[in-house]
């Protein structure tokens, strides 16, 4: 369904030291640098997949959903999604994806939101029994009824985002970019976003690619992660398998009630009758964890956890240097 | 075509809403005709030799000049476009499946008219009302009418286009102020809206008429007073239908051009 093949996108960013003399310089003569915001990605993705495309800011994220939107023209690559070349047949491709970027507004700031529904009607030229349906589910799944005649410039982020979310869907795309969905967002609203996506991709098929810094999006939606990192890609696979190769880290916390001998092992934290203290299962299997402790402890009660998403992200960025 | 339409109509209620910014609108322009007047009668005084156009000409083109500002001046400028081009919302543009110059001419356009339909008619009724030689009168026949209706809205046509270029600079300089005062300044002058293009001395006039912009305002408006025969405005029409279609192909080659190399930053 989405096929990206080596694709690579430089800027130029004008380079200019500090200084009135450097200034002065800078206006006759500039020197550029070459930034590589993509350096050869490459990707497939299938019909009905929610992948999660994550890194740390500048890696090149939405560089990617410009480039795949249609937006941007790469230096370099090919790209073929659902028969088009985004960049090349624009006008025609952007009529079967949605895109939320949310940073931006995609509706018309000062008139109500049904005004920009009905002009979005026009522009993708959906056929009106198409627009009434997608309308009234998308009015039920977002709760816009009461939103929908107020002015864009009115509504509050939580809100906004639910009727972006509706305008970006109002003409059935197959596929739905989101850059952020979440930034910004209360909890109530980030929650109303994610069930939004998930009922979206089961009853209409639409293939998600969102791009987060919200882990809880990761966790919640997504089944694939694509990770970016100075442009390239560096991991590509499911989050059972992060969690795997990444998580094996754990955090172990034990209760006891007496101890035999003094401590000689590293221990991170120690709080009344609690050991809390990280183990790695790769390395050392739980049972001869549990036989070691009970040699210093009377063990009264064992909570192992994993390790949040949020610490893994942070290891794999720590990982790959980023 | 339809979205087209409809975002026009969309702009063009959205236009005629702003009814108080349209009072001030008269009432500048009617201090600025007055202005304008006031200078060319003292140099009208002045000078023994006859003009190549009459003072009362003159004095309606000022009217119709500052019924119709909103028309034909060039540094009439929609933020919003300056805004998606500056900070990047053209992004949300582009994922539209719309042809981006197309629309936003559609939208200039709608601004444009619906600004100048909030104005004309008070200052031309007001100003008719005027003693002579200062008031406004209707043309001398039925058929400059018609022809002034045609040359008019071609001209609308071809000061759009050319906004347009200067929009579609600001995807280079990044920043509305230069190209607009620049091109504001440049094209009034060449329109004849500083000084009258039949005040000109020869030499000017032959380059001015080279140009599309007296075509704009000029045209029409000397269509209207009289000063312009009926045949030539035949031939000038034909002259501004040639502009449109080279201003437009000019504008959608160097926008596409523009679109290739764009850059979009942050978010």
């Amino acid at each position: 369904m989405i096929q990206v093949e080596g694709i690579t996108k430089t800027f130029q960013v004008a380079k200019r030291n500090k200084g009135v003399i450097e200034a002065l310089k800078h206006l006759v003569r500039r020197e550029y640098t070459i930034v590589k915001a993509l350096d050869n990605v490459s990707f497939n993705i299938k019909q009905g997949e929610i992948v999660g495309y994550i890194g740390p800011n500048g890696a090149g994220k939405s560089t990617t959903i410009k480039v795949i939107s249609g937006i941007l023209v790469p230096d370099n690559g090919t790209c073929n999604i659902i028969g088009y070349t985004p960049w090349k047949d624009r006008k025609e491709y952007v009529k079967h994806i949605g895109v939320v970027f949310g940073q931006r507004t995609q509706l018309w700031w000062d008139v109500p939101v049904i005004d920009s529904y009905q002009l979005l009607k026009d522009i993708y030229k959906i056929p009106t029994n198409v627009y009434q349906n997608n309308l009234e589910l998308l009015t039920e799944t977002l709760e816009l009824k009461e939103l929908l005649n107020t002015p864009v410039r009115q509504l509050s982020l939580g809100q906004r985002m639910r009727c972006e979310m509706g305008a970006a869907l109002l003409h059935d795309p197959k596929i739905l970019f989101l850059d952020e969905p979440t930034i910004g967002l209360d909890a109530v609203s980030k929650k109303a976003v994610r069930n939004f996506i998930k009922t979206i991709n089961q009853e209409k098929q639409v293939t998600v690619i969102l791009t987060t810094h919200d882990m809880r999006d990761i966790e919640e939606l997504v089944n694939r992660i694509i990770l970016i990192g100075k442009g390239k890609i560096l991991l590509d696979g499911t989050l059972d398998e992060v969690k795997l190769k990444f998580g094996s880290e754990k955090t172990m916390v034990i209760t006891y009630s007496t101890q035999f001998k003094p401590f000689d092992f590293p221990i991170e934290n120690i709080n009344g009758n609690q050991l809390r203290f990280m183990i790695n299962t790769n390395k050392q299997s739980l049972p001869q964890i549990i036989d070691k402790v009970s040699e210093y402890v009377q063990i009264e009660d064992i909570d192992i956890n994993h390790l949040p998403i949020e610490d893994i992200i942070v290891k794999l960025y720590k990982e790959y240097q980023l | 075509m339809r979205s087209y339409l409809v975002l026009f109509q969309m702009r063009f209620i959205r236009g005629l809403q702003y009814r108080t910014a349209a009072l001030a609108g008269v009432l500048t322009q009617f201090f600025w005709g007055f202005m304008y007047i006031l200078i060319f009668e003292a140099f009208y005084a002045s000078s023994s030799t006859p003009q190549p156009i009459t003072f009362h000409q003159l004095v309606n083109m000022m009217w119709l000049q500052q019924a119709f500002l909103a028309l034909i001046m060039l540094w009439f400028r929609d933020s919003e476009i300056i805004n998606q081009i500056t900070k990047g919302d053209i992004a949300v543009e582009l994922l539209r499946p719309i042809k981006l110059y197309e629309f936003w001419y559609a939208r200039l356009l709608a601004q444009r008219t619906s600004s100048a339909l909030l104005r004309f008619l008070p200052i031309l009724i007001v100003a008719s009302l005027l003693p002579y030689p200062y008031n406004f009168v209707l043309p001398p026949d039925a058929f400059s009418f018609i022809l002034f209706i045609i040359t008019l809205v071609l001209g609308v046509l071809i000061v759009v286009a050319l906004s347009m270029l200067i929009y579609i600079s600001m995807f280079y300089t990044l920043s509305g102020t230069g190209s607009i005062l620049i091109f504001g300044v440049i094209g009034e002058f060449l329109a004849g809206l500083i000084i009258p293009i039949p005040l000109m001395p020869e030499a000017l006039k032959r380059i001015i008429y080279f140009l599309p912009f007296r075509y704009t305002t000029d045209l029409p408006f000397r269509i209207y007073v009289g000063n312009i025969t009926h045949n030539e405005a035949i031939i000038s029409i034909l002259i501004q239908i040639v502009w449109i279609i080279i201003l437009y192909i000019i504008g959608k080659l160097w926008m596409n051009k523009a679109l290739k190399r764009l850059v979009i930053q942050g978010g």
